[in-house]
Order: structure tokens, then C-alpha cells, then sequence
């Protein structure tokens, strides 16, 4: 069992979910709140990723993040080394690529608070920031929760972008997915079996308990 | 004073008062889809429209020939709809309290109470919303309207879950303690017994129109008469 993986596996999601979280909250208010015709425009780019094969995203952020492009250069030269092969390119490519998971369920409950609590919220004087954590997030609790397991899950099972972009760099960019890329073409099925079961096991433990969560708590405002 | 000039078009209908609203209890009256709710939305600044031009007391709310526009929360005004809209997670005091951050905690608790008193909700400050009756709601929805004091008051038939006689007694407190604290207060209604129990002055709306405006007696006189007959008859 390649418990260092495991490790950078876990760092990465939980890294991930974290700023995706922090990314995701803002960007759902402003769709479901926002009147700006080009709303439009930033939804549909937020949902790329959803539809985009993962080995072409890694590819265009490996040209993006590389020696090639100007932000590539001010990059390396701003951190003295390139992004791309790196945990922290690692981490630029899982959040754009797992952006649509946080987002799309926190649009949805966002979406379904009826309007006539945001407008007694905003005449009562609250500002945005107020709006979102005192009425939106909390109203959409379930959401959150989902938004935020989806992207962890997610990230763990990435595994074009994690290739293309991080190569397999052990304890830097070698994750689970990987790991078990290379056991199986190894032809050692024994310990592909168990990397596989640590994934399943990982997925089935998490969307238990968004499920049960979801029943105990009865209602969507409990 | 309210001064308004409205001109906002919503499909096919279309939404066109000039006017201003000089005593303290304005009653606008109008069957349902005449405008009334557009036209509250447009005051508390909810909606926007263009050929919009609103001053309260002097003060420009909206004024879209010029590009003024003031927030809904920077207007003071206050409106409590036929929906109460309480806040699902918060308690009925918390729900109270939302529009009063700027006040230090003991100031703010000291204000929860004395509004929840004034609506006759005192006893309902540990409930949740879930757990109040539709009558009980929109008392709290009006206590939560008025604690941070607002210099106009928007009530769109707030009072249609309250039966008869528990409606006329806090409208009694309502008004006294709205004249006591100089709040202008707009009232849309399409029941004509509301709008004459208050006896203020009433504009008649039909179909986005302002068609009469007066004291009640004469604007409503014919829904009057149709009532009387109505009582008569049986």
C-alpha cells in the first residue's frame, strides 16, 4: 500500500475542496442573484470542465503554466520553479477542473430560496456578504455539504488532468489514481485490488453520509 | 410628502401614476392585477423601471432620468407583505432583531421586545417560524418591518390572515404608534372594508391607472354602496 499517495491524495482534495468552497459560495450568489446580462457567459464557462475530456484541460493548462506562454514565465520566475509537475499545479488543475461540482449545487439551492426572503433580507438593510452567510449559506446547508463532497470525490478520482499536468512525480503529483494506473500496468492485481477498494470505499463512505444526513435532519431548514 | 412618477411596463401590462400621497395613511385600492405590488416594489426599490422618479420628504429614492438609485436597505422604508416571509432558521425574535445590527445587544433586545409588544406577539420571542399560525406570522412580519424605524411603512394586504376584530385592534395600536413615531404608510388593498376602517385618503388604481384619489367616502362610495346592498339584501 503506497500510504504517501494516500497522503498526497487526501492533501489534495481537501486543499482543493477548501478553495473551491471559498471560490464556489460568492460565484453561486452573484448567478442566482445577479442581474448582469453576462451571467450568462460566466455560467457557461464555469461548466466547462463538466463537458471538456480532462487529458485536454491538463494539456491546455501544461502549454498555459509552461516555459511557452507569458503567465507561464512570470510564474516560474515569480516561484523559481514552473507550476506544472508541481502539488501546486496540481492543485490549480483539480480546482478548475472540479469548479462545476461545487458550483451547480450550490446554484440549485441557492435558486430554490423562495425570493421574498432575499427581498425582506435587502430591505431590512443587508449587503451582499451579509445576504449570503446569514440567509443563503445556512438556508442551503444540504448544499454545501453536497458541493463539498462532490469536489472531494471528485479530486480524488481525477486522473487525466493529474497526469498530464503533474506527471507522476512520487510525494509532489503521485495520487491513489495514479498509483493504481501503475499497478495494473505492472500486472500486479493484488495490490491494484486494494488501491481500488480504498477508492470505492472512500466514495461509498462519503455519499452515505450526505444521504444520511439529508434524512436526519428531515426538512431543508432543520 | 411622497412624490412618485412611475412608468414601468411588465409584459403587456403597464404601470403609469403620477402622483403624490400628502396625509399620513395613503390607502390604495384596486382588485387584484391592478399594479399594487408593482407599485410597492417600485417605492421599497425591490424592481426598477425605467421613467421612475420617487422622493419621499424631499429626499430622491429613484430617479432614472438621472441615474439615482437608492438601495432597498437605504431607503428606510419597510414592507410587509401578504407573505410574511420570516426567516426559516432564525427565531422569531432573531427574525425581529435582522434589521437592527447597528444597535449594541441590550438596546437591540430592549427593541425586539418592545415591537413584538406593540404587534401583540410578546409571547411568541422563542418560537420558530414553522410553529406560528398565518395570523401570528404576519404580526411578526410587522414587528420585524418596524423595529428599525422606518420613515415609510409599505403594507400590502398584511392583514389578511388576521380575523376581524384582532385586525381593527392592532390597527388602532398601529396607527397610533405610526403617528407617534411620524411614519408615512402606504396600504394596498383590494377589500374595501380595510380601506375604509382606516378612513385615509384613497387612490384608486385600475389596471395600472390612477382613476380617483380622495378621502374614502367619496372614492369608495360606490364600492360602499355595493357592499351596504350587498349586507342589505341579506
Amino acid at each position: 500500500m503506497d500510504w504517501q499517495a494516500f497522503a498526497l491524495t487526501l492533501k489534495l482534495a481537501t486543499v482543493t475542496t477548501a478553495i473551491l468552497l471559498a471560490m464556489a459560495v460568492p460565484l453561486a450568489a452573484l448567478l442566482v442573484l445577479g442581474r448582469s446580462r453576462w451571467l450568462a457567459a460566466l455560467e457557461a464557462l464555469a461548466a466547462l470542465p463538466l463537458v471538456l475530456p480532462p487529458t485536454v484541460l491538463g494539456f491546455f493548462l501544461l502549454v498555459l503554466l509552461g516555459p511557452r506562454t507569458a503567465i507561464g514565465r512570470g510564474i516560474t520566475s515569480l516561484l523559481g520553479h514552473p507550476l506544472a509537475f508541481s502539488f501546486v499545479g496540481l492543485v490549480v488543475g483539480s480546482v478548475i477542473y472540479s469548479l462545476p461540482f461545487a458550483l451547480q449545487p450550490l446554484v440549485a439551492g441557492f435558486a430554490a430560496i423562495d425570493s421574498a426572503l432575499v427581498d425582506a433580507a435587502r430591505l431590512l438593510g443587508a449587503g451582499p456578504a451579509r445576504l449570503v452567510f446569514s440567509l443563503l449559506v445556512p438556508l442551503a446547508r444540504r448544499s454545501l455539504v453536497a458541493a463539498a463532497v462532490l469536489s472531494f470525490l471528485h479530486t480524488v478520482g481525477e486522473f487525466g488532468v493529474v497526469l498530464m499536468l503533474g506527471g507522476d512525480i512520487p510525494g509532489a503529483t503521485r495520487t491513489l489514481s495514479i498509483v493504481l494506473y501503475n499497478q495494473v500496468e505492472n500486472f500486479d492485481y493484488a495490490a491494484a485490488n486494494r488501491t481500488a477498494a480504498i477508492l470505492l470505499a472512500l466514495s461509498v463512505v462519503a455519499l452515505a453520509a450526505i444521504y444520511a444526513g439529508g434524512r436526519r435532519s428531515g426538512g431543508r431548514y432543520a | 410628502m411622497l412624490e412618485l412618477v412611475l412608468n414601468a411596463q411588465r409584459g403587456s401590462f403597464r404601470l403609469q401614476v403620477a402622483c403624490s400621497f400628502a396625509s399620513d395613511w395613503t390607502v390604495i385600492f384596486g382588485h387584484s392585477g391592478a399594479g399594487k405590488s408593482t407599485l410597492l416594489r417600485l417605492l421599497a426599490g425591490l424592481d426598477r423601471a425605467e421613467g421612475t422618479r420617487i422622493a419621499l420628504d424631499g429626499c430622491l429614492f429613484t430617479d432614472s432620468i438621472n441615474g439615482v438609485w437608492l438601495k432597498p436597505g437605504h431607503r428606510r422604508t419597510s414592507l410587509v407583505a401578504q407573505q410574511s416571509a420570516l426567516f426559516p432558521h432564525l427565531s422569531v425574535a432573531a427574525n425581529v432583531a435582522y434589521g437592527l445590527r447597528k444597535l449594541d445587544s441590550a438596546r437591540r433586545a430592549a427593541r425586539v421586545e418592545e415591537m413584538l409588544a406593540l404587534v401583540g406577539a410578546g409571547d411568541l420571542a422563542h418560537r420558530r417560524p414553522q410553529d406560528l399560525s398565518g395570523g401570528e406570522a404576519q404580526r411578526v412580519s410587522l414587528a420585524r418591518a418596524l423595529a428599525p424605524g422606518p420613515r415609510l411603512l409599505l403594507l400590502d394586504e398584511p392583514f389578511s390572515a388576521l380575523d376581524g376584530a384582532a385586525s381593527d385592534s392592532l390597527l388602532v395600536r398601529l396607527e397610533r404608534w405610526l403617528a407617534d413615531n411620524n411614519v408615512q404608510t402606504v396600504l394596498a388593498t383590494h377589500d374595501a372594508t380595510d380601506a375604509m376602517a382606516i378612513g385615509a385618503e384613497v387612490a384608486l388604481l385600475r389596471e395600472g391607472q390612477l382613476i380617483a384619489m380622495g378621502p374614502a367616502i367619496e372614492v369608495l362610495a360606490a364600492e360602499r354602496d355595493r357592499l351596504l346592498a350587498r349586507l342589505g339584501s341579506n
